[in-house]
């Protein structure tokens, strides 16, 4: 059997499964690439990008190949996206005050991404009207699969190359990546070598014995693709400790997979009341928007949280309000609201 | 805008023209057709109508062989798991705290395991079971759940009919758009 090309299936390398943003530490939107979140199901592959080809086949009127020269040679598009870990934020459980805001939703980055509308590249194969998913396949030693929606394919999904204007990294998926806007980050199968269209999703391991969520009715849900709406304070959070009494500048992320954020509330005494925070322009869809609130601390006890509302009215859920949906049995997807307890002198704890 | 400026646009628009600007609408007749064999060689996937499955077969008796010496040192002995994912067991614990979902208590389907072995395992050496020994190996974990009896021998005719204990437990969250739904 002919192995594919720039598939080579070498043992995985030895590198952590998982490394974290430090959202604590980052202004702005923008995630540098060296910090932008990993995570991966066998390691970071090596891949000669001459040798690297990408298949597009299954039900299309034309099986075709195309080289990262030909992918190249598209037109492109540059656009600003988060990317989100559906396990990011495990806060089902009772909180461990010691996290800090990497700890608890360093899963979470968000780069400038340019590549090609895979609509266009599924166009020149020409997508039969029965295709209804797409599987995309990874050149990594899992081989790693998940069956993608055809609406999500031709909608805005990309074949990336670059990232904040640099060709991806290797741990990003070099030397091409989908790039799936709003979808749990597992869907945004790196190092991309396959996509094959079909009637039927193709129940890969990744989309049913994980990524998957039970739930208290006893069902067990596939397909949870979205990100739904989802904000966090990063300053004052987890591990910092604040100075004198005084001025501070509460800043943190919002964001949402189904458009843009329409709104961020701000409150410093655990929910009780809530101001609006001010949204760094522009405010872009399916990406991170930096918000503000400004603060006079008293210099005794607080509880800090935020709460974003997105363009759909969809309005993100307190944590009660979350466990009454489902619980940690679910693992995967948990956007409720944050709060960073600030005790009298400072210091700045985890409170779930 | 100063005339000079305009008419240096107008003039590039012409030329742009000229050169043949494609619509989007239009293929750009970039890459090269992918051949049958290319495709046999790339296509590894295997659905759970069993489409994708590859000639050959495999026993319990052979798979325990293939088991002991490729998949017992992460998985455990019999499937139990550690350091790696447990395999074996687990029924009636998918709704419990503490769950172990496993091979055959939580998959739905019997050609995922055959895929994903056949993709990703063994961890060290991905891709390098033949055809037959991941029939074997997958036959084998089967029948450790208590799937398929020890006498079982699987291929591309059989594999695919295996009823999985939680073959409904699942339901997919995903409405299509052209339905009306919210994605």
């Amino acid at each position: 059997m002919r192995r594919p090309r720039g598939g080579s299936p070498e043992p995985p390398t030895r590198v952590a499964a998982l490394s974290v943003t430090p959202l604590q530490d980052l202004c702005g939107i923008i995630t540098p690439n060296g910090l932008h979140y990993e995570r991966h199901h066998a390691g970071t592959p090596t891949i000669d990008p001459l040798e690297h080809w990408l298949i597009v086949h299954g039900m299309v009127q034309q099986p075709m190949i195309f080289t990262i020269e030909d992918v190249r040679r598209f037109p492109s598009v540059s656009r600003i996206h988060f990317l989100e870990c559906s396990g990011n934020t495990q806060n089902w459980r009772a909180p461990k005050p010691e996290l800090t805001v990497q700890d608890t939703h360093g899963l979470l980055s968000c780069c400038e991404w340019t590549g090609v509308p895979l609509a266009t590249i599924l166009a020149e194969a020409g997508v039969q009207p029965e295709a209804k998913w797409m599987l995309a396949e990874g050149a990594d030693a899992a081989a790693m699969t998940r069956s993608i929606p055809i609406e999500k394919a031709l909608d805005d999904a990309l074949l990336a190359y670059a990232q904040n204007g640099e060709r991806l990294r290797p741990e990003q998926g070099y030397p091409l990546r989908l790039l799936l806007p709003g979808y749990e980050g597992n869907a945004s199968v790196k190092w991309l070598r396959r996509l094959k269209l079909g009637a039927e999703p193709f129940e890969t391991r990744e989309e049913t014995s994980k990524y998957t969520m039970v739930m208290p009715d006893g069902e067990t849900r596939q397909f949870n693709f979205v990100m739904q709406a989802k904000s966090v304070i990063t300053f004052p959070s987890g591990g910092q400790r604040l100075g004198p009494p005084g001025f501070y500048e509460i800043s943190g992320l919002a964001w949402s997979g189904l458009g843009k954020v329409a709104l961020v509330e701000v409150s410093t005494d655990g929910g009780a009341s809530w101001r609006d925070a001010a949204l760094q322009e522009p405010v872009m869809s399916k990406c991170l928007t930096r918000f503000r609130s400004p603060w006079r601390w008293d210099g005794g006890p607080a509880l800090l949280a935020s709460r974003v509302t997105d363009e759909t009215g969809y309005v993100q859920p307190s944590r009660e309000a979350l466990l009454k949906q489902r619980d940690v049995r679910s693992y995967y997807h948990y956007n409720a609201i944050q709060n960073w307890s600030v005790a009298a002198g400072g210091v700045v704890t985890n409170a779930g | 805008m100063p005339d000079r400026i305009a008419r240096r646009i107008t003039l590039a628009i012409a030329a742009t023209l000229a050169a043949g600007v494609v619509r989007a609408a239009e293929p750009y007749g970039i890459g090269r057709p992918a051949t049958p064999q290319e495709i046999a060689g790339w296509d590894i996937g295997v659905s759970p109508s069993g489409a994708g499955l590859p000639s050959g077969r495999g026993g319990v008796r052979r798979g325990e062989a293939v088991y002991a010496e490729k998949c017992a040192s992460c998985h455990g002995a019999y499937g139990e798991g550690k350091p790696m994912d447990q395999l074996v067991g687990g029924f009636g614990t998918v709704f419990d705290m503490k769950p172990h979902k496993t091979v055959g208590s939580f998959w739905p389907y019997a050609t995922t395991l055959f895929d994903y072995v056949r993709r990703a395992m063994p961890l060290n050496a991905p891709q390098s079971l033949t055809p037959d020994e991941v029939y074997a190996v997958s036959a084998y974990v089967l029948f450790l759940n208590g799937i398929v009896s020890e006498e079982t021998t699987l291929d591309k005719d059989n594999l695919a009919k295996i009823v999985m204990p939680n073959r409904d437990g699942f339901v997919s969250a995903y409405q299509s758009p052209s339905v009306g739904a919210k994605p």
